[in-house]
């Protein structure tokens, strides 16, 4: 299959290439294709941040660092055989909570919420730990379980993600909370929630909103949303990031500004430009065109997943491949919707793009997940 | 066939599984078109109306401040308004490189050497869109002269604002506090977004403590600015539309205080360190609140040099210090008829029991003497005379037969250990002794032991017990309205900027204090009224009035002297000289007023701090044009010799 890409007269030297390279892959368990699709989006953000960080040669050099400390990670996750991660998950879901647990009472406090975890020698924050253990644990209690689940399987599961969440939420990070909430949700569906469940869950959330509005969301946490219905509200404060979002994504009309020449973010009326509102930059400097790009290598990092996904062999990687890859498409549209004012203002990075490294690192972790899934599927005995 | 036995069905389950990657495509796909759709219609629909906010006249976002509410007093009199001037402004993202920009300031005498530190962490405090200012006043002359420069110094502009301005300067600085810029620590107090485009902030008293209603909402406007960051008015065919949101102003406030009357206080104390706290027992309104020296708030508000700061933080007699509110003194004798109260409530001496007084009290056995102020002692004495003369056995033995927790328990429900809970931040606690307080107070076992002697002392308002004069006041009060208490506050009615309705704050009631027999109170008032009745410590207080007084005097030691020591008038130990109080109410059949004056180092309660309290009695009950033909002089420097005194 992969001499065909290979023209006449280089055939041999390019077979041997080629096959050299894909036995290297297979040997490390790395899916080329998921591979390089990863790698390509990863390109156009360090791409788009050394304009957005003002050529900061620094802060690009810093990211091309984590992404490759990213890989590093990859490939090793990618090592681990599926059988130990299902083994593992409800030991790693574990540490997780205890670890949120322990920023719950010693926790450092940093811009206003309790999030980071300080080990002497590294400080990081144990809710990205649970975007990963949610959908893994999960996965690990339904494997055994005739699916589609019933009542008491359903109730110990949304237990599973509820009590991580509301311990994030309280922190207060709405964004991971929202994640770690959709990577177990996304599980339960993919294991075949019925379509009753799914539509007086629906229900229910519409019923419990109000609740949820006058109790537990912290003010600015309602004035984000208030923000995001009418920008004008509020538009030296809340507003500020949208409405100057939208004047850069607009004004980058269909092939954008060019590299580097984006007045809204260059002149720094774009704030937090190179981290949660990148999508904007690209916008502004490479237009409509760049954005449908960056769409559609998301696309196929996506589609890759979600065939990885389909080929498993048993019910926990089937089940983890699939919500992994499907939590990361809610992540990319999450962002770019919110950047783009469909959504409210919540902080959830532009995966593989943002300026960072936690959730970078979070995200090659579970593509190394799909690898390991991917390329033992035929020793899984059925 | 597994469907009811439950058993796992491998095959259904990818089939199943397969069927649900399908419908997450398809919503993937749905959310990706309504992108997609979204950044068609900024992209492509809408790319004119964002272009032109982006090119060419760029778009800024620029914060109308809303007017400060005014402080009025009780009268309407206005004790803080707003006066338009102008102000320099920097804004970080507009400033190539802010430490040069502030340096080329310097140079061009814009802004005092000694400011750059601070202003500079205030600019960096702030957001990098924020307009930050830099000086807040500027005259005629510096407007001038950086209008030459200005083109040297993007990112600084001139902005015409509005300035607080006390029209009566000093005067009640210490109720009504000032505004200041707002400092890198206010950051943390506010929603920084809600004072976008705002310069000053309360610091301290009313200002501070309504810094909520005084604010009001701010405005914006959007601008065409050029690449600079400077307005311009209209450059291409396109330009967008404008939008603007007026500022609403904050709500004024009326004040319980009577400018008539915290004039007349201020005036009588003149130059001395000094405290008066005037109270309407009616309703807790606070008449007049003055703690001298005071000092110039007009300064803050226009934005004090390092230097003229130092000069007010340094000056001996601390006029920043509010005494009223944060000094704390040995009430002295002005506790005794609180004292006498607690004894007739605790059956431990009825009116009509006598003591002989021979001028010294020893506990039965002891050879330690208790001394009186009068060196030969006041004879018999009932309750009456006891207060009336201030007889200091008398209440030795008084509260010897108490006991310290009774006394702490009665007088604690007059306001006197804790806070008053009056509406400006920075209340300093009093304090009543018990022993229950001593055993928390002092870490060493041996400390701890309270002492009957600290009882005695404690009768005649010495030793540990502490209060402010605000306290003192309140204490006063409620002891006017026989028990019915009533939270002081400076501020007692709101007028909403929007509607203008003016809302008046109903009196905040306190529990009272409950006697057995309401006669009790008579005796009191009785002895007090002796006060100022010939006989009496503080007879020249009453002298003249025509409306009925009742007060009692007060000493308070600041240092013991001893035995070979003697005061001499060096500026030292005139420091030293005892502290002189003064607490009375009128009339009193139907109290309006009520009152505690505290002197540093007056002296004397009688002669020092009574005739103050007269000249404000006067000043509230007389008709105004009445008052200077009755009022008694302004105290002299030196106490008139034979004034019968403590």
């Amino acid at each position: 299959m992969r001499t065909e890409i290979a023209g006449p007269g280089h055939s041999s030297r390019a077979q041997r290439t080629f096959s050299l390279t894909g036995r290297l892959l297979d040997a490390l368990h790395i899916d080329g294709p998921l591979l390089l699709s990863v790698l390509a989006v990863c390109a156009v953000g360090l791409i788009v941040l050394y304009s957005a960080a003002g050529e900061d040669v620094r802060i690009f050099l810093g990211q091309a660092a984590r992404v490759g400390l990213g890989l590093g990670v990859l490939t090793i996750v990618a090592q681990i055989p599926p059988r130990v991660m299902r083994i593992g998950a409800p030991f790693l879901y574990g540490v997780g909570l205890l670890l949120l647990i322990g920023v719950a009472v010693v926790g450092d406090v940093a811009m206003g919420a309790q999030r980071w975890l300080d080990l002497g020698f590294i400080r990081f924050q144990p809710s990205e730990i649970m975007k990963i253990a949610v959908p893994l644990c999960c996965a690990w209690y339904l494997h055994e379980r005739p699916l589609p689940p019933d009542f008491t399987t359903l109730v110990i599961v949304a237990l599973i993600v509820l009590v991580p969440t509301l311990l994030i939420a309280e922190q207060p990070d709405l964004g991971t909370a929202l994640l770690v909430t959709a990577g177990g949700g996304l599980v339960i569906l993919l294991a075949g929630l019925q379509l009753r469940y799914i539509l007086g869950l629906g229900a229910v959330i519409a019923a419990a909103i109000p609740v949820v509005w006058k109790f537990l969301l912290h003010d600015y946490q309602r004035q984000r949303v208030l923000t995001f219905l009418n920008p004008q509200n509020d538009p030296l404060g809340a507003g500020y990031h949208t409405i100057q979002s939208q004047i850069a994504i607009g004004s980058g009309g269909i092939f954008g500004k060019g590299f580097m020449n984006g007045s809204q973010a260059q002149l720094e009326f774009l704030p937090e430009r190179s981290t949660d509102f990148i999508f904007a930059v690209i916008g502004e400097e490479w237009g409509l065109v760049g954005c449908i790009v960056l769409m559609a290598l998301y696309l196929l990092v996506i589609g890759r997943g979600l065939y990885i996904a389909t080929q498993a062999q048993d019910t926990f990687t089937r089940l983890t491949a699939g919500s992994l890859t499907l939590l990361f498409s809610v992540y990319a549209f999450v962002n770019s919707g919110m950047v783009a004012g469909l959504l409210p203002v919540v902080g959830v990075p532009l995966p593989l793009v943002s300026y960072g490294g936690t959730s970078l690192v979070t995200l090659m972790a579970g593509f190394g997940i799909l690898m390991a899934v991917h390329s033992r599927r035929k020793l899984v005995s059925t | 066939m597994a469907r009811n036995s439950r058993l796992k069905d491998h095959h259904a389950e990818q089939r199943m599984f397969g069927r649900r990657v399908v419908a997450a495509s398809f919503v993937i796909m749905v959310l990706l078109g309504a992108l997609f759709a979204r950044l068609f219609y900024l992209q492509v629909v809408r790319y004119d109306y964002f272009s032109e906010l982006s090119q060419g006249n760029r778009i800024r976002i620029e914060p109308i401040p809303p007017p400060r509410g005014l402080l009025l007093d009780r009268e309407g009199e206005p004790l803080a308004l707003n006066r338009p001037a102008y102000q320099l402004e920097l804004t970080r993202e507009q400033t190539p490189d802010v430490d040069d920009t502030l340096g080329r300031l310097v140079a061009l005498g814009l802004l005092p050497a000694d400011d750059v530190a601070r202003t500079r962490r205030a600019i960096m405090a702030r957001r990098a869109f924020d307009a930050v200012p830099v000086r807040l006043q500027l005259s005629e002359e510096e407007l001038a002269r950086f209008a030459v420069h200005r083109p040297d110094f993007p990112g600084v502009e001139i902005r015409p604002r509005l300035t607080r301005l006390y029209p009566h300067g000093g005067v009640g600085v210490h109720a009504l506090g000032y505004v200041a810029a707002i400092s890198e620590q206010d950051q943390d107090r506010i929603d920084v977004s809600k004072y976008a485009g705002t310069t000053l902030i309360g610091k301290l008293g009313i200002e501070r403590n309504y810094e909520e209603l005084l604010h009001g909402e701010t405005g914006y406007q959007q601008l065409l600015v050029n690449a600079q960051g400077r307005r311009v008015d209209r450059v291409g065919v396109k330009a967008p539309e404008l939008q603007r949101k007026e500022p609403v102003a904050g709500d004024d406030l009326y004040l319980t205080i009577d400018h008539k009357l915290q004039q007349v206080a201020e005036a009588a104390l003149g130059v001395q360190r000094a405290a008066v706290v005037a109270i309407d027992p009616r309703n807790g309104d606070v008449l007049a609140f003055v703690s001298t020296p005071t000092f110039d708030p007009n300064g803050f508000a226009r934005g004090l040099t390092v230097p003229e700061y130092r000069a007010l933080e340094e000056n001996i007699d601390k006029p920043l210090i509010d005494r009223a509110l944060r000094g704390v003194y040995p009430p002295g004798s002005t506790i005794k008829p609180f004292v006498a109260l607690a004894a007739l409530q605790y059956g431990v001496m009825s009116a009509e029991d006598t003591r002989y007084c021979r001028g010294v009290w020893q506990f039965p056995g002891s050879s330690r003497k208790y001394r009186d102020w009068k060196k030969q002692g006041h004879g018999t004495v009932d309750m009456h005379k006891a207060i009336a003369q201030s007889c200091d056995t008398y209440f030795y033995g008084v509260s010897d037969q108490i006991g310290i927790d009774r006394l702490h328990d009665f007088l604690v429900q007059f306001g006197l250990n804790g806070k008053t809970g009056i509406d400006v931040l920075g209340e300093r606690s009093g304090l009543v002794p018990s022993q229950a307080w001593k055993k928390k107070a002092f870490k060493k076992k041996e400390l701890q032991v309270w002492f009957p002697g600290e009882t005695v002392i404690a009768g005649i308002g010495q030793g540990y017990m502490l209060v402010t004069p605000l306290q003192l006041a309140h204490a006063t009060a409620t002891l006017a309205m026989r028990g019915k208490g009533f939270q002081p506050r400076l501020v007692r009615a709101v007028r909403d900027s929007r509607t203008g309705a003016v809302a008046t704050l109903p009196p905040r009631p306190l529990p009272d204090v409950k006697v057995d027999d309401p006669r009790y109170w008579d005796t009191i008032v009785g002895g007090m009224i002796g006060v100022v009745s010939p006989g009496g410590t503080a007879v020249r207080v009453q002298a003249g009035a025509p409306y009925k007084i009742a007060g009692k005097t007060g000493t308070a030691q600041v240092f013991s002297i001893g035995q070979n020591e003697k005061y001499n008038e060096s500026q030292v130990s005139e420091r030293l000289r005892d502290h002189a109080l003064f607490i009375a109410f009128a009339p009193v059949d139907d109290p309006k007023i009520a009152i505690a004056v505290l002197v540093e180092n007056g002296r004397h309660g009688g002669s020092t701090a009574g005739p103050i309290a007269r000249a404000v009695f006067d000043a509230y009950l007389l008709p105004r044009e009445a008052v200077q033909a009755s009022s008694p002089a302004i105290p002299p420097a030196a106490p008139p010799a034979g004034g019968i005194d403590e």
